[in-house]
This record gives C-alpha cells, sequence and structure tokens, in this order.
C-alpha cells in the first residue's frame, strides 16, 4: 500500500470538493444554453432571457447556466434540458415560441416535445443520441469531448470530471516521464506544420539556461478557422492544464497564452480560468504543494496573421514589429527574451492531459500510424450541417463532407474543398478519398493547415477564391523580404485582370512561375505557402481560368465583372413588383409595358432582385460573358 | 485638431495606462490595447507621450500602431460595422455586403463617417460561418445580411439617436461607378 503523496492528498481534496458542490445539482432542472460566439450569434442571449424570465413569471425552480460551442453550429441557439427523470435533451434552433412551449409543456407537464427534440445527450430508450446520427458514427470526440457540456467559466466543473487528474499524475512521475509519454504517442503540432511536439520539449530540456517560456498559440489568424477560440471559449482548462504539464516537463516557470484580439469572449474566459485555477493552487508557487512552480497570463494579440508564425510571434510579444527572423536559432534554443520557449497551438496543448491519463497507447489507437489521434475541423460554406468537427486522422475528405457534413445542400454539385485556409489549396472531386492527415494532404497538394474546411460548391468561382487569398496574404505579408512582398502584389494583380476579363493566357504561365519562385524565396511559411491557393486551381480548375481569359466569362456567374443580371421578360409577371422595392440603387424599373427591366449602368450586382424574384417566375437571370445582354435584349425587344 | 477638452483626456488616460502597466519596451503592444481600449482609437499625442515614456523614438511607436491591424488612427464611429471577409462569407456575399455599407455611407473600411455616426471595418471569420454573411454592429453579430439588410442597419441606428439630416451624401450614394469599383483599392 502507498501512501498518497502531497500532491495526490491536494488533488482529492478538489476533486471531492468539486463534487460535493456539483452533487445537488443531480437534482435539479437545468437548463443549459451555449453561449459561445457562434450561439450569441444566433441568438443565444434572447433564448438565455426568454427562459429567465418564464421561470419567473410561472414560478417554476430550474436554473439556466450557460456553456460553450457543441460544434452544431447549423442549429444554434441550442438548449439542453436536463430534467430529473429524463435524459437531458438537446433541442436546436430555439426560438422565443420554443421557450415557452418547452417550459409550459416540458417543464410544468413533463412532456418534453421531441418533436423539437435535436438530440438526446444520454442513452435511453426513447429518443437517439449523437453516435445513433451518421455524424456521430464518424466524429470521435477527443479534445472536443466536453465542449458544450461543462461551464466553463466554472473549474469545479472541469475538476468534477477528472479535470486536473492528469496533472496531479504529471507531477507525481518524473519530468522525463512526461516526456517519454508525450514522445511515445507520437503527438504532432496542430498549428499546421504536424511537429511532433516531445521532440520541440525535448530540445528545450536540452539547453543549459534554466529560465524557460511556455506559449500557447491562439492567433488562429486562418480567416475561415474558429476551432481554437471555441475550445478556450468551451473547455479552457483543457488548455491550461496541458500548458501546466508541459511546463512540467521542460521546466519552464512562465508561460503566456497568446490570444488575438479578436476573440474577446475567449481572452475572457481563459483570464477567469486562469484565476480560479490560481485560486485553488494548480498555478502559483507550490501546484498541489508539489513545490513546482509555474504561472500563466494572457497576452492579447494585436492583429497580424503573420504574427502565427513563431519567431513573429515572439517579436510581437516583446513590443516589437511582428516580423519573422531567419531560423536558427529555432525557440527551444532562443525564444522569448532570448531563453529556451515551447510553442504550441491550443489543440496540441489539449491533446496533453487527455494523454498523460489514458497513456501513449490508446492516443495511437486512433487514427493514422505516422499521424496518431484525431483532427478538428471547421467545417464551413456549401455544407448542410457546419460546424465544429472531430474525426479519427485518416478519415477521408468524402467522409467528412457527405456523413459528417451531410453534404451540399441544395441541388447543387460539389466542386471544391478549400483546406488549410491562405496556406492551403483547393481539392476537387478526384481528391475526396484522399485521408486526412499531415501527409497525405501534403501530396495533393494542400496541407492540413490550421483546420479551416470551406466546401465550395458549383456557384463558387475557383479564380475567385484564389484571388481572395492571395489578396489576404498579400495584405499580410509583413514586406520584410522581397519575394514575399512583390511576388504576392504581382500574383495578385494578375488574378484581379483575370477576374476583370483583361487576362491573357501567357499570363497563367507568368502565375506559375512566379508562384514557384515564391514558395522557394521566401523567408517565412507566410511566402512559402501563399502560392498554395493558385498552384492548387491552376492544376485542378485551368479551364475555369481559361474561360475568363478567352471568353471572359465567369462559369460560376460570380465575377461581377463578368455577369449581367437580366429580367427574362416571357417569365417576368407584370403584378409582381418584388425585384423594383428590392434594388438598393434602383436599377430595376418597370417597363411601359408592365415588365420589369434593370438599367445595366446602374446596377451593382448585388443579387438581391435574383433572390427577391418568387421561385414560380425565377425571371431574374445572371448572364456571363454580359456580352450575352445584347443579344437577349436584342431578342426581346 | 484636438479640443482643447481632449487634449487633456488623452495626457490623463495615457499616463494613468502608462501607471498601470509600466514604461516598459515589452510593453508597448499592451500600452497601446490599453488607450485604444479607453480612447477607441490611438491618438498621435497618445503615442508621442508613449514613445516619450519608454525613451524610444516616436516611429518605434508609430510602426506597431500601424503595423497592426487591430489598432486604429482615427476616433471610431457611434456605431461600428465590421463585415465579416471570412472565407465563407466572403464566398457566400460578404464582398456585397461590404459594397453595400460603402455606397450606403460613403466610406472605405478603416473609415468613420464625417459626423462620426459609422465607422466601417473589415474583419476576418467571426466564427459564425453557418449564418454568413457575417456583419459585427458594435457587439452584435448580424448572420445574413443582404443589401436591403443594410439599409434596415443604418436606417435602425440611424433612428435610434436624433434622426439625421437627409444630407446630399446620403441621397446621391447610388453613384454606380463608385459602387462597381470591387474593393475599391
Ligand atoms: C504565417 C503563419 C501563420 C501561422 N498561424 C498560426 C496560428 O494562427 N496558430 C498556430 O497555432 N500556428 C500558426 N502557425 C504555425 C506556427 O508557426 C507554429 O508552427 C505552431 O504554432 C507550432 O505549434 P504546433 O507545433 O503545436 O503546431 C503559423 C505559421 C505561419 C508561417
Ligand atoms: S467567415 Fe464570416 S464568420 Fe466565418
Amino acid at each position: 500500500m502507498s501512501i498518497l503523496s502531497a500532491t495526490e492528498t491536494k488533488y482529492q481534496a478538489l476533486r471531492e470538493k468539486a463534487e460535493a458542490k456539483l452533487a445537488p445539482l443531480a437534482a435539479e432542472t437545468i437548463i443549459w444554453i451555449g453561449t459561445a460566439t457562434c450561439g450569441k450569434a444566433a441568438g443565444a442571449v434572447e433564448v438565455r432571457e426568454a427562459f429567465k424570465a418564464e421561470l419567473k413569471n410561472k414560478g417554476i425552480d430550474a436554473e439556466v447556466r450557460e456553456v460553450g460551442c457543441m460544434g452544431h453550429c447549423y442549429a444554434e441557439p441550442l438548449a439542453v434540458i436536463a430534467k430529473p427523470g429524463f435524459p437531458a435533451i438537446c433541442y436546436g434552433k430555439v426560438d422565443e415560441g420554443l421557450v415557452t412551449r418547452l417550459v409550459d409543456d416540458f417543464l410544468i407537464n413533463d412532456d418534453p416535445c421531441y418533436e423539437f427534440a435535436l438530440v438526446a445527450l444520454e442513452p435511453n430508450d426513447v429518443f437517439p443520441t449523437f453516435s445513433d446520427f451518421p455524424r456521430g458514427v464518424y466524429e470521435n470526440k477527443m479534445i472536443l469531448e466536453q465542449c458544450g457540456f461543462i461551464d466553463p467559466e466554472d473549474i469545479d466543473h472541469y475538476i468534477a470530471k477528472d479535470g486536473y487528474s492528469a496533472l496531479a499524475k504529471a507531477l507525481n512521475t518524473e519530468p522525463q516521464q512526461v516526456l517519454a509519454e508525450i514522445n511515445g504517442a507520437n503527438l504532432r503540432g496542430r498549428g499546421g506544420a504536424g511537429f511532433p511536439a516531445g521532440v520541440k520539449w525535448e530540445a528545450v530540456v536540452k539547453q543549459v539556461e534554466k529560465t524557460r517560456y511556455v506559449i500557447c498559440n491562439a492567433d488562429e489568424g486562418d480567416p475561415g478557422a474558429f476551432m481554437d477560440r471555441s475550445i478556450l471559449e468551451s473547455n479552457p482548462h483543457l488548455v491550461v492544464e496541458g500548458m501546466i504539464i508541459c511546463a512540467y516537463a521542460v521546466g519552464a516557470g512562465h508561460g503566456y497564452l497568446y490570444i488575438r484580439s479578436e476573440y474577446p469572449q475567449a481572452i475572457r474566459r481563459v483570464q477567469t480560468a486562469l484565476e480560479q485555477a490560481r485560486e485553488r493552487g494548480l498555478l502559483g508557487k507550490s501546484i498541489m504543494d508539489n513545490g513546482f512552480a509555474f504561472d500563466l497570463e494572457v497576452f492579447t494579440g494585436a492583429g497580424a496573421f503573420v504574427c502565427g508564425e513563431g519567431t513573429a510571434l515572439i517579436n510581437s510579444m516583446e513590443g516589437k514589429l511582428g516580423m519573422p527572423e531567419h531560423r536558427p536559432p529555432r525557440l527551444s534554443t532562443a525564444g522569448l527574451r532570448g531563453k529556451p520557449t515551447v510553442l504550441n497551438n491550443v489543440k496540441t496543448f489539449a491533446y496533453v492531459p487527455l494523454i498523460m491519463k489514458k497513456g501513449a497507447d490508446w492516443f495511437k489507437n486512433t487514427g493514422t500510424a505516422e499521424s496518431p489521434g484525431t483532427a478538428v475541423f471547421a467545417l464551413a460554406g456549401k455544407v448542410e450541417n457546419p460546424g465544429l468537427v472531430e474525426v479519427p486522422m485518416g478519415t477521408t475528405l468524402r467522409q467528412l463532407i457527405y456523413d459528417v457534413g451531410q453534404g451540399i445542400p441544395g441541388e447543387k454539385e460539389f466542386k471544391a474543398v478549400q483546406i488549410g485556409g491562405p496556406s492551403g489549396g483547393c481539392l476537387p472531386e478526384a481528391s475526396l478519398d484522399i485521408p486526412i492527415d499531415f501527409d497525405s494532404l501534403k501530396e495533393g497538394g494542400a496541407i492540413m493547415g490550421s483546420g479551416g474546411i470551406v466546401v465550395l460548391d458549383e456557384d463558387d468561382c475557383m479564380v475567385r477564391i484564389a484571388r481572395y487569398f492571395l489578396k489576404f496574404t498579400q495584405q499580410e505579408s509583413c514586406g520584410k523580404c522581397t519575394f514575399c512582398r512583390l511576388g504576392t502584389k504581382h500574383m495578385l494583380d494578375i488574378l484581379t485582370a483575370i477576374t476583370k476579363g483583361e487576362g491573357k493566357l501567357s499570363d497563367l504561365e507568368t502565375l506559375r512561375e512566379l508562384a514557384e519562385d515564391v514558395q522557394v524565396g521566401s523567408l517565412c511559411n507566410l511566402g512559402r505557402t501563399a502560392p498554395n491557393p493558385i498552384l492548387t486551381t491552376l492544376q485542378y480548375f485551368y479551364d475555369e481560368y481559361k474561360a475568363h481569359i478567352e471568353e471572359k466569362r465567369c462559369p460560376s456567374l460570380m465575377c461581377p465583372d463578368l455577369i449581367a443580371y437580366f429580367i427574362a421578360p416571357e417569365q417576368c409577371s407584370k403584378l409582381c413588383n418584388a425585384c423594383v422595392g428590392s434594388c438598393p440603387v434602383e436599377a430595376v424599373y418597370t417597363r411601359d409595358d408592365g415588365l420589369k427591366a434593370i438599367d445595366q449602368e446602374k446596377c451593382v450586382k448585388c443579387d438581391n432582385c435574383l433572390k427577391a424574384c418568387p421561385i414560380e417566375y425565377n425571371a431574374v437571370i445572371k448572364l456571363s460573358p454580359p456580352a450575352l445582354l445584347a443579344e437577349k435584349e436584342g431578342s426581346t425587344k | 485638431m484636438l479640443l482643447e477638452g481632449e487634449r487633456d483626456t488623452i495626457l490623463k488616460t495615457t499616463s494613468a495606462v502608462l501607471a498601470e502597466h509600466g514604461a516598459r519596451r515589452e510593453k508597448l503592444i499592451p500600452l497601446l490595447q490599453a488607450v485604444q481600449e479607453q480612447l477607441g482609437y490611438l491618438p498621435k499625442l497618445a503615442m508621442e507621450e508613449i514613445a516619450a515614456a519608454l525613451d524610444i523614438p516616436a516611429v518605434e511607436v508609430f510602426g506597431p500602431a500601424t503595423f497592426y491591424n487591430s489598432f486604429r488612427l482615427h476616433p471610431p464611429g457611434e456605431h461600428q460595422f465590421k463585415v465579416c471577409m471570412g472565407t465563407a462569407c466572403y464566398m457566400i456575399g460578404g464582398q456585397i455586403a461590404l459594397d453595400s455599407f460603402e455606397r450606403r455611407l460613403q466610406i472605405k473600411p478603416g473609415e468613420t463617417t464625417a459626423d462620426r455616426r459609422f465607422s466601417l471595418d473589415q474583419v476576418a471569420c467571426v466564427g459564425c460561418c453557418s449564418l454568413a454573411p457575417v456583419v459585427v454592429v458594435d457587439n452584435f453579430v448580424e448572420g445574413k445580411v443582404t443589401p436591403t439588410r443594410v439599409d434596415g442597419l443604418i436606417l435602425s441606428y440611424e433612428s435610434n439617436g436624433q434622426k439625421v439630416e437627409q444630407d446630399s451624401q446620403q441621397t446621391e450614394a447610388t453613384n454606380t461607378d463608385e459602387a462597381k469599383g470591387e474593393e475599391g483599392s
């Protein structure tokens, strides 16, 4: 029989206190509202207030609490009702009407209104749970497991669900053993490049310098990604615990979470988490009475994509311009203030407590041999069920889009999937069976990147999306090295000309050459990966470029300079005025014969009239090239 | 030009911020963030004060202030419209929403209307892609913003305060050449 160490005793006390505090909740009715940024945008605050008002008016004894994001963004606002005697049930697209219904029928009268329920959170005999849906079959939640199911602003919720037990376990072993576990798990960095975290940590351990730092990269600059934000908003302690374990393994005394300023709610919730951890002795002079000292603070980023790059991030933390430096030296030898520094992504740290708790083998049981574990994506664009998803590495893009995301909405056809954001690429239908892992995606021309996935359908123009990302990188290029600064500008100019119908076929060759030069000549990965969106679209969607250039035609009817709106007289109803009223610039007018027409000089191509025209008429159409207009108009005059 | 009262406020705020964070070179960005948080922007005077306190040339403060996207050098409008230009929003009409704001307010992203009522900005993904295109109005997120909704939003904020004069700027907002020029840059 071993006696409990000081750390174990301390942890048990924390755990018992948390459990004692939460135990009475099981006997209460609780309404959980998802109030991460995505929920709030969909009206979660109004829903929360409506519940509170209803409960008060009707004198019902129930509590309203807030949780983070469950990942089902398409169904926001979400509310979960946990009433003793019933499985906890989640309702989607909740509005004030439904709130009244739920309070009257369910809370007062025991009818859970299954017709409005989305899913049950616990196995039961009456209503399906997540694992009964296709998405649940493919999803495998490791780091998102508790997101949306615990109160991110109350550390006791995390502790009661086994939180900080991994830290207690780590503190009870030697730092080398922690390192061995992480190395054994082959945990690869989730910030994009997939570099093994253990190798990075080991490099810091080997340094003679004893002042060391741990930094969490929560700059999340990809303009289509929000996984890191969601995790910080929904379960901040998981990341904090991972960072403390890392600090213990590498012997760091201080650390920072570098969070972008655009994420105020994440910053607030992390700050609250740090305070609560400090109060309970999980941060500070002697963590869990073990003698190990470590503290964390938040550094708010100032908004520059390039600051996601390690050396630029360090520069910005030191108050300088966020420009990258030549490497080596690597951060592990000379990072913040010249000291050895570990920099990992939010998700990378989030896996650490799980690996410590369940072991390297558990982790390696999921995913592929070279990329163990799961991948977390922000799935967006033209999919039925966008949101935050976590699937095992090795899942194919097809499974992700069609099974997890439930495919393309409407009768539209899939065109491409953009993966990896500004550094990634666009893959066509033929690449959909590529397994998602660090190495396979690279072969396809894309990268795992930060985890933004945008699905594009037939209405999305590939030249335009390439131009969109290039414009982003061009604006965010810090200007330090010539290839990136001038190369991105030149490429952007060419793409802009093409989207305006002013391109030449020879431009495409120039584009390719420039792209290859910028790839090899740039100082940091911002420049080196910036050409990826161009190269992949050129490779897979060459015909679209050609159509823009040779026919001045945008096949997806998207580029404003290459389309014209037209009202087909044979379909237009004289009795309807919907389009006229919808036009923000008074370009739509009524002809003498009562039919509607568009003044092309005034039209700003906002698409409003097309949306306004009732489906039974479908009279507004887009034409490309705009030259078709003359033909159409001629034939109808 | 700053009014006398503004000058005082700026000086007071800046020295309070310096006192709270400490006048260290490494604190430059947190200092600028704190000043902006309180004043809504970074007045030149505040930056000069900070440079003096840190004992560095003023350009070393202007540099970061212009390099990083989150700093504004002009006073913000009473209401801020931030149009999401993240990937999902862009592909589904974000540009159209931005164009509509530019057309209606007659300003470009980063600018404030002359009466300081509204300012217009772009942001990258705010994490509500399923509601694309998204506009953040002050701190509220508006989803599925069409040009008609843009008009509605501006109108609702105009009528919230005093009634705005129907000045010529507003009614002449249909200048098509302006509006068609895509990013207008
Ligand atoms: C331009 C640029 C932007 C980056 N942005 C991010 C980011 O937002 N978040 C992130 O974790 N890593 C980002 N990275 C990668 C980091 O440089 C670094 O590799 C990563 O934070 C290391 O963590 P990991 O090993 O856990 O992935 C970026 C890299 C570049 C070149
Ligand atoms: S792209 Fe606009 S919210 Fe994500």
